[in-house]
């Protein structure tokens, strides 16, 4: 249970957390980097968590949105979902939206 | 391990027996797909609820046997 803390705190501390393999100036797999370059695109201010440097966190942070796979990005603590959805969303123009209504951008 | 196309798509039918299901082997490796599947199940459901309908059919697999599945859902 120590890891779901850990992971409520960081979204609650951060408005924007992208929980992703390695880092947004250096990400380590090719999902991780697309949505990190979406938010770099749209000059989203976002905290990267990499998930490589922390085993736990890397199974805790799947349990915590029951979905199986990385990266996951959390808005206003609000799990919004993983490469796929994050990018057909910056596609249709709904992730910067959704920044605009977050009032984040 | 790879899993294989025909493997995929058999569990994904086993959970969402009306899909259409579409496989792309990205990088012809057995490793690297990208799916598009269409289901009336996924009706009335939001994104991450259909992705997880996904998921949930691959039995665990995702995020280990099989590595990189892009999925594109639709309901139908």
């Amino acid at each position: 249970m120590e890891y779901k803390i850990k992971i409520e705190n960081i979204i609650s501390e951060n408005d924007v957390c992208l929980f992703m393999k390695g880092t947004p100036d250096s990400p380590q797999c090719g999902f991780s980097m697309a949505v990190s370059n979406a938010l770099k695109h749209l000059n989203v201010n976002f905290k990267g968590i990499n998930v490589l440097d922390d085993e736990n966190l890397r199974q805790g942070i799947k349990e915590f949105s029951d979905w199986p796979t990385i990266p996951q990005l959390y808005v206003k603590k609000e799990f919004i979902g993983g490469c796929d959805i994050v990018k057909e969303m910056f596609e249709k123009g709904e992730l910067k939206k959704l920044f605009e209504d977050k009032k984040i951008i | 391990m790879p899993l294989p196309v025909d493997e995929i798509t058999k569990l994904i039918k086993k959970s969402l027996p009306d899909a259409t299901i579409e496989i792309k082997d990205l990088m012809g490796d057995n490793n690297h797909y990208a799916a598009t599947i269409k289901s009336s199940q996924f009706n009335n459901l939001s994104k991450i609820e259909q992705h997880k309908l996904v998921y949930k059919s691959l039995e665990g697999k995702m995020g280990n046997e099989l590595h990189a599945l892009s999925i594109t859902t639709e309901g139908k």
